[in-house]
């Protein structure tokens, strides 16, 4: 291809890419070495409130924003450096912690607390994603063909549903007395409490995303079997081979690649954990570092949001997804160089 | 096909008839309203519809959306419903316009304890006031013999009596949600104990004696809650003592219509008001006091403004009032203090303050809600979980430049 043709093939879709996503990144960068605050002055204000008898006015000290000519706020920015990521790491309190090996005092800082359930989070569910759904392509694959279809049609539907919704489906399940919570009062014959401490939402929050993800698995390793070469399992058979050795020298090696495409976008999406703490409003007991990102993003109860944080945050985010998909980027480039 | 058509204009016809029958005007100007969604809300919002071109949104999670609405230009929605609290965020940006005028052309009837005035200008109008208060099960209450408490010292000893009889589930409810409601239910008995927020140049004070005390009656109080307490907002407790799985509760005045509601309440005529208990003897009570009305946005044209005013108006009329009188304490002209006045005003009336709402409240609330629940699942103790709490507003503070 000449390179003109090459370039008008490519260039609107490098344009979007800058504008989408490069732009915005740079953009969280500069955020997170740079604060902007309002202007604020101190003033005696009165202010006037009812009360149930009458109103009630007060004169009192007030610190309040100060106004530009066009009555927008006024604020200034003013480059802070590292400031944002200290803020959101706490190394005052974090590496003493870490020295003294005091593990319940560092998991009281919100990063630290987050980055525990996002890693432990993301490297439970990977193998369970991966052996359920290879679990379930195995046994539609040895199913009757005429099954086949209603099979695969029910093993999508979690993967279909949005995963808000998903999320919540299941918290209503089990919450206070729901029905699969009296259902296990009931069979058990005691009390249970599911949402009264972090570790049993955490156990729903794993069961809920290895159900909504395996599905993925399942359908890219289902045709992944399509494409197993029969000769060699045939002559596997009559070399002798049992069903688990044909498995482990011949079907699986042949679905390698699969599996590390599919552990790496497992990885990326599951790092960035956080339709689950929303569904299951875990905020009180699990946060997650997504979670955290847009909790800063969120005004507070005075409208002021941190933004410095968030970009440091996010930053931090995506620094951590590029270091967990070191190992798997490595072994495919030596694939790819080998091959 | 135009069957279909007639049906839809007749239906038309008939539904904008009734409405300039109900709206003393007809408005012409298309107009939206963010609200919180609580029933008081509803019966506001549905009494501004009759006037026409009206689209209300409820929504729970109006404080998070509104400051943001109402910074576009123009602004998202013309009418906001705000209470002291979400108010401030709106004022700190500039995006609500004083009411002075409207309210000498459209307002006359205005009571002035409805006009809230900052530094002199009318910022919005107030439609009813809240406070949480103390609810319980007369029926239980008599058959045990008991008194209704005044003190939290006297709650704890009912809940054990409840929790022996074992006549419910769990002898209190609480708005313990994690975030917002939980910070409240602090800033409550933190108040009730007489401690401050705030010293000198806006820096934190809560880690104190009273600070530690509120948190451990805090604890002692869910002992006898049930153990989800973390996930239990207003709803989720009003829901608890509507199917008779709780005896007592401090809960929102607001909710007290509810429990008589036969449509959703198994414990109607059973459930009675009194003041909301004071932390110990010759404290005031535990409770802030509150107040909800609305607010026009500043980012639009004067003639949208005018009109939002005056369909807010007839959402706050009398007619309004004695149509949904056990809704809410309502400060609009028309109300008969019922029933489930009575907890309120009591607790009113033994001192309670209004909610000290202010920038830096809202970033002290933000920091209890989020800090509180390691102490309460016993991941800190009192003393670090109140540093905590100081160091996470300081963060804020130094980044909105209060500090």
């Amino acid at each position: 291809m000449k390179f003109k043709t090459f370039a008008l093939f490519v260039g609107p879709s490098v344009f979007l890419m800058f504008l989408f996503i490069a732009a915005p990144l740079f953009s969280v960068f500069w955020q997170s070495f740079h604060l902007t605050k309002p202007v604020f002055e101190t003033v005696e204000v009165e202010t006037c409130t009812p009360g149930f008898t009458g109103q009630t006015c007060v004169v009192e000290k007030k610190t309040r924003p100060v106004f530009d000519a066009q009555g927008k706020p006024k604020t200034e920015t003013t480059f802070v450096g590292l400031q944002s990521y200290r803020n959101l790491i706490e190394p005052d309190r974090a590496f003493p912690a870490m020295v003294d090996g005091d593990w319940t005092k560092l998991l009281t800082i919100d990063f630290w607390k987050a980055l525990r359930f996002t890693l432990t989070f993301t490297f439970i569910t990977l193998p369970l994603v991966i052996a359920v759904g290879f679990a379930i392509a195995l046994a539609v694959n040895n199913t009757l063909r005429a099954l086949r279809g209603p099979v695969i049609f029910l093993s999508l539907l979690p993967f279909i549903i949005t995963p808000v919704i998903g999320a919540l489906a299941i918290r209503w399940l089990f919450i206070g007395d729901g029905i699969m919570t009296a259902l296990l009062e009931w069979w058990l014959e005691r009390d249970i409490a599911l949402f009264a401490q972090g570790w049993t939402i955490e156990l729903l929050m794993l069961f809920y995303r290895v159900w909504h993800a395996a599905p993925f698995a399942f359908v890219v390793l289902y045709a992944g079997l399509q494409t197993v070469n029969q000769d060699a399992l045939e002559s596997a058979i009559i070399d002798g081979a049992n069903r688990w050795e044909r498995l482990r020298y011949i079907v699986i090696p042949h679905l390698m690649p699969l599996l590390i495409f599919i552990s790496l976008i497992h990885l990326m999406d599951t790092y960035r954990v956080f339709e689950e703490v929303v569904g299951f409003s875990s905020q009180a007991h699990v946060i997650s570092l997504q979670w955290l990102t847009y909790d800063f993003l969120t005004p507070d109860d005075s409208g002021s949001r941190s933004i410095g944080r968030a970009s440091a945050s996010a930053m931090l985010t995506m620094i951590g997804i590029a270091i967990i998909l070191v190992p798997l980027l490595r072994r495919t480039w030596r694939d790819h160089k080998e091959g | 096909m135009k069957i279909f058509k007639l049906v839809l204009i007749a239906v038309a016809l008939v539904a904008s008839g009734t409405a300039q029958a109900a709206c003393g005007f007809k408005n012409s100007v298309s107009l939206k309203s963010l609200t919180a969604g609580f029933q008081a809300w509803k019966s506001v919002t549905s009494a501004m519809a009759e006037c026409g071109n009206f689209e209300p949104v409820l929504d729970q999670e109006f404080r998070k959306k509104q400051p943001t609405a109402f910074s576009a230009n123009p602004a998202l929605y013309q009418i906001g419903g705000v209470s002291n609290g979400t108010m401030v965020p709106l004022l700190n940006e500039g995006t609500i316009r004083p009411l002075d005028s409207l309210v000498t052309k459209h307002g006359q009837h205005l009571k002035p304890n409805q006009l809230i005035k900052i530094d002199g200008k009318i910022m919005a109008v107030a439609m009813m006031v809240n406070a949480q208060h103390f609810m319980y099960r007369e029926d239980i209450f008599n058959n045990l013999g008991i008194a209704v408490p005044g003190t939290y010292g006297e709650v704890l000893a009912v809940a054990e009596k409840i929790k022996q009889a074992g006549v419910v589930d769990y002898p209190l409810g609480g708005t313990y949600k994690a975030g917002w409601n939980l910070a409240e239910e602090f800033i409550n008995m933190y108040l009730g104990f007489g401690g401050a927020f705030f010293g000198s140049g806006n820096s934190p004070t809560v880690n104190n004696i009273e600070g530690i005390v509120t948190l451990e009656t805090m604890k002692e109080l869910t002992m006898y809650m049930d153990p989800e307490y973390l996930v239990s907002d207003s709803t989720y407790v009003q829901k608890q003592f509507q199917q008779g799985k709780i005896a007592m509760a401090n809960l929102w005045a607001t909710r007290a219509g509810a429990m008589d509601d036969a449509a959703e309440s198994q414990v109607v005529g059973k459930v009675q008001f009194s003041s909301a208990p004071a932390p110990t003897a010759g404290n005031r009570p535990a409770s802030t006091l509150w107040w909800d009305g609305i607010v026009i946005a500043k980012n639009i044209s004067d003639t949208q403004a005018e009109a939002a005013f005056r369909v807010a108006m007839e959402g706050l009329d009398s007619e309004m009032v004695q149509a949904n009188n056990a809704d809410a304490i309502w400060l609009i002209d028309g109300y008969a203090p019922g029933k489930a006045a009575k907890g309120a005003s009591d607790t009113a009336a033994n001192g309670a303050v209004p909610y000290p709402a202010s920038k830096q409240m809202g970033m002290m609330h933000t920091a209890l809600g989020n800090g509180i629940a390691d102490f309460l699942i016993g991941k800190k103790d009192a003393r670090t979980a109140l540093a905590d709490i100081e160091a996470a507003y300081t963060t804020s503070a130094k980044e909105a430049g209060l500090l």
